[in-house]
């Protein structure tokens, strides 16, 4: 090599980058394997324009915890607490409501309220008790579980129809909810990719030292991350209560909606040592695992061995992306 | 030059628990001057640096910036100071793109939203500063560049915070003979820019070619200030301060060197390609290469931890195919990871739990220590006294010795299995310079004793001071080979592959 070309030939090399397109990939392929069933078993009438809104819908909630989930993964944190705090908000906004359309506004200030309170705890454990994320926020979890449970067993209160709205109404043709769910991912995307505090969540999950040295106040992302994926939860347990029209503080639970965030995160291509990943990955994330539940409808599979395809199935696809991803060292 | 100093570090000292890390230290750099800090691995050129962008708050002295004194309690803080330092680590997202990088932190914003167009011409224009522009695409990711790259990357985000006071710290460590050249130019450019350059190496050449002045650090003191360049062996003496001589220990006598214990023909694998050569009992093999040439991997082939797929391999005669370490274990060959925290401690346990680490592994759960000599204890300590361990008690954690005593605690752990072969990988990096010296006295005593010593280091000057023969690898396979005292320009010209760079 000469001096010359060192000036010229450009230093990038262009790569497909294949973990990048995994989440995307995955899902294609599971509508090719949902319509292939279909056809296959002579269900065509499950291939129309309502039943892809059924697909979607039944993954609201999970959806929604699942943005906010990317949130702390995409900074290197994790959150456990969000399943307790989804049955709490639940059980708060429908007891404050019962029954009353007035009761409506306080019932959701109340409620996110308490999702700014759970948000701001674990964050400050983590950051200024440093304490693991995933000890932090199981033990934040255990306390919200074992308050709510000291207070109610079964459904407690009641939601008003007007409220109900959130669940079952529609906006031109298309159920509220998953306009909800959409409007609210790209409210994620804009902040993570255009904004200087979505920039700063990349820099923090990346390498904390660096984005320390670079002045970025690395314990205040953190904090307010998990600020944000507490928020979700709420809104989740918001439209939990919303649809099955009462709070019940074992929803949040009986829906694993800790585990199965932190699974659609995963899928969707995000990284559980941060600083790399996005919102499209975890909405892919959420379609492919409605997507496997339709499938397994379709197919008529077993409730249990649905259970244990679910986890050889995520099993598989984060082994894909180590695979695929992986860089020789030496 | 009558002028106020750019950065002005006086009286600096830093005491870390059980160790003076820095002691009374004072150096000045004008703007538009190199200045050359040198010193061996572990002689506080690191501290120093992190006093001066912040990392860490001396225990004494003060700093001055134009004049007046200045207190860095965060990084950041010194940043605003016109202070950037470009670490070895680099502090690049590899995931995030050239403008992200240079703009960290500090992003150009309205309202809340990127300003990502102007952050790219940004990015553009202080490439073009140096003539990188064309090469390197602000949109592109990092892990997408080459090391070189990712280095102008780093250097330009310090000129894009206008920094009066610009710290390298080894930049040259992982570059080739053209990349290095482009650097010099770019440290050219900085000093006629008006920058104050603080230029860690301990390379001569590179301070004979770059360097105003030279400031030598030995042991956390000023060993030796220069105020122009001096002839390279007055800079060597004072970083050593001790006789090169009985530095090193002497080369292997022609009777000492036996059969041949280790021989790879035709050894390959993803990262290695057609690699053939043998190692004799009692001699000290050395391998040199730039930064990702292979060695490492080489090390790993051989004992197991990254296999060979073609190829085979003879140890003292018979054939023989590790898949596993602990079959390389089993025949006698030990490894000594060079990243010794990450790959070679447990750092929470005990000196003698370190070095019976091996042993334990391979011995049955049931052994007794009387019948079988891996569980034996006494052993273990006589060796660790025999190597002068310096612990408050081989039951004190592993993680409070120096990095010297933890890499003869490591030693002490393959000595206890009389290995056939031994692996040495960076043997003596981060540790002081009597510990060097007794490291390559222990590596001598093991190849009369009739090991083979295979050497892997990064330390030109260590290789070429401790090993009998000298094999140099490029882009996974091993290209040239020199004898005992070959020059550092001829192994580095192999190492780059830069024939006509000679001149």
């Amino acid at each position: 090599m000469s001096d010359a070309t060192v000036g010229q030939v450009p230093a990038t090399r262009p790569r497909f980058h294949f973990d990048r397109w995994a989440p995307a990939l995955l899902l294609m392929a599971a509508v090719a394997i949902y319509v292939a069933a279909c056809v296959m078993t002579g269900q065509t009438q499950y291939l129309n324009w309502s039943n892809l809104l059924a697909v979607v819908g039944r993954s609201i909630a999970l959806g929604i915890t699942a943005i906010g989930q990317t949130f702390v993964i995409l900074v290197a944190s994790i959150d456990l607490s969000v399943a307790s705090l989804i049955s709490a908000t639940a059980v708060l906004a429908s007891v404050i409501m019962n029954g009353a359309p007035t009761m409506i506004v306080p019932a959701v200030a109340a409620a996110l309220a308490l999702g700014v309170t759970v948000g701001l705890v674990n964050g400050l454990i983590i950051t200024r008790l440093d304490v693991n994320p995933l000890i932090a926020t199981l033990g934040v979890s255990l306390v919200i579980q074992g308050c709510l449970s000291a207070f109610v067993s079964n459904f407690a209160g009641s939601v008003p129809p007007e409220f109900q709205f959130f669940a079952y109404g529609n906006l031109a043709g298309i159920p509220f909810a998953i306009l909800f769910f959409f409007a609210l991912a790209i409210a994620a995307f804009l902040v993570l990719r255009f904004t200087r505090f979505g920039s700063n969540i990349y820099a923090v999950g990346g390498n904390q030292d660096a984005a320390h040295f670079a002045g970025i106040s690395t314990r205040k992302v953190i904090v307010i991350t998990h600020v944000i994926c507490s928020l979700c939860a709420t809104l989740a347990g918001l439209y939990l209560a919303s649809r099955l029209r009462s709070g019940a503080p074992w929803i949040g639970a009986n829906g694993v909606y800790d585990l199965e965030s932190i699974a659609v995160v995963v899928i969707g291509g995000t990284v559980l040592a941060g600083g790399r990943g996005g919102i499209w990955g975890t909405v892919a994330g959420v379609m492919i695992f409605s997507l496997i539940d339709s499938i397994f409808n379709v197919l008529g599979v077993d409730a249990f061995v649905k259970q244990v395809l679910r986890g050889a199935i995520i099993v598989a696809a984060v082994a894909l992306y180590a695979a695929r991803s992986r860089r020789i060292v030496g | 030059m009558i002028s106020t100093p750019a950065i002005e570090m006086r009286g600096i000292g830093k005491r870390f628990p059980g160790v003076a890390a820095l002691n009374d230290v004072s150096l000045v750099c004008h703007a538009g001057e190199v200045h050359a800090l040198v010193g061996e691995n572990g002689a506080g050129k690191s501290t120093l640096i992190k006093v001066l962008s912040g990392v860490y708050q001396p225990d004494d002295g003060e700093i001055v910036v134009d004049g007046s004194a200045a207190r860095f309690r965060h990084p950041v803080d010194a940043l605003h100071a016109g202070i950037s330092v470009i670490y070895q680590e680099f502090s690049l997202l590899p995931e995030r793109t050239v403008a992200q990088n240079i703009f960290l932190g500090r992003e150009l914003a309205r309202n809340g939203m990127l300003r990502q167009a102007a952050m790219r011409a940004e990015t553009r224009r202080v490439l073009d500063m140096f003539g990188a522009g064309k090469r390197i695409d602000p949109d592109a990711l990092v892990v997408d560049l080459d090391v070189a790259s990712q280095q102008m990357v780093e250097i330009a985000k310090a000129i894009a915070l206008n920094a009066k006071v610009l710290v390298m710290d080894e930049p040259t460590a992982a570059l080739n003979e053209a990349e290095c050249r482009k650097l010099f130019e770019t440290v050219d450019a900085l000093r006629a820019h008006g920058t104050a350059v603080i230029y860690i190496t301990h390379r001569m050449r590179e301070v004979t070619r770059l360097a105003n002045r030279v400031t030598v650090l030995k042991d956390g003191e000023i060993a030796a200030r220069f105020e122009t360049v001096p002839q390279p062996a007055a800079i060597v003496r004072a970083m050593v301060g001790r006789d090169i001589a009985d530095f090193y220990a002497p080369f292997a006598q022609p009777d000492e060197l036996g059969a041949t214990i280790l021989a790879v023909r035709g050894g390959g694998n993803a990262a290695l390609r057609d690699i053939n050569f043998e190692l004799r009992a009692g001699e000290i093999l050395g391998f040199a290469g730039i930064q990702g040439a292979g060695r490492v991997a080489l090390g790993m082939a051989i004992f197991g931890a990254l296999p060979f797929e073609t190829g085979a391999m003879t140890l003292a005669g018979e054939s023989v195919r590790f898949m596993h370490p602990r079959q390389a274990i089993r025949a006698g060959i030990g490894l000594l990871p060079g990243d010794r925290k990450g790959e070679g401690l447990a750092l929470m346990q005990s000196v003698r739990d370190n070095g019976m680490l091996t042993s334990r592994a391979l011995g049955s759960l049931a052994a007794s220590h009387k019948r079988n000599r891996f569980a034996d204890l006494g052993r273990m300590d006589a060796l660790l006294d025999r190597m002068e361990v310096k612990a408050a008690s081989y039951e004190q954690e592993i993680r409070l010795l120096s990095g010297g005593n933890q890499q003869k605690a490591i030693l002490a752990r393959w000595l206890s299995l009389e290995p056939r072969v031994l692996i040495f990988v960076e043997p003596t990096r981060g540790i002081d310079v009597n510990a060097k010296a007794r490291i390559y006295h222990l590596m001598r005593d093991l190849a009369r004793a009739g090991a083979g010593i295979i050497m892997i280091s990064s330390d030109l000057p260590e290789v070429i001071g401790a090993a009998d023969r000298i094999l140099v690898m490029r882009e996974g396979a091993i290209v040239a080979e020199h004898g005992r005292g070959a020059s550092e320009t001829a192994i580095m010209l192999d190492a780059t592959g830069e024939k006509e760079a000679a001149a």
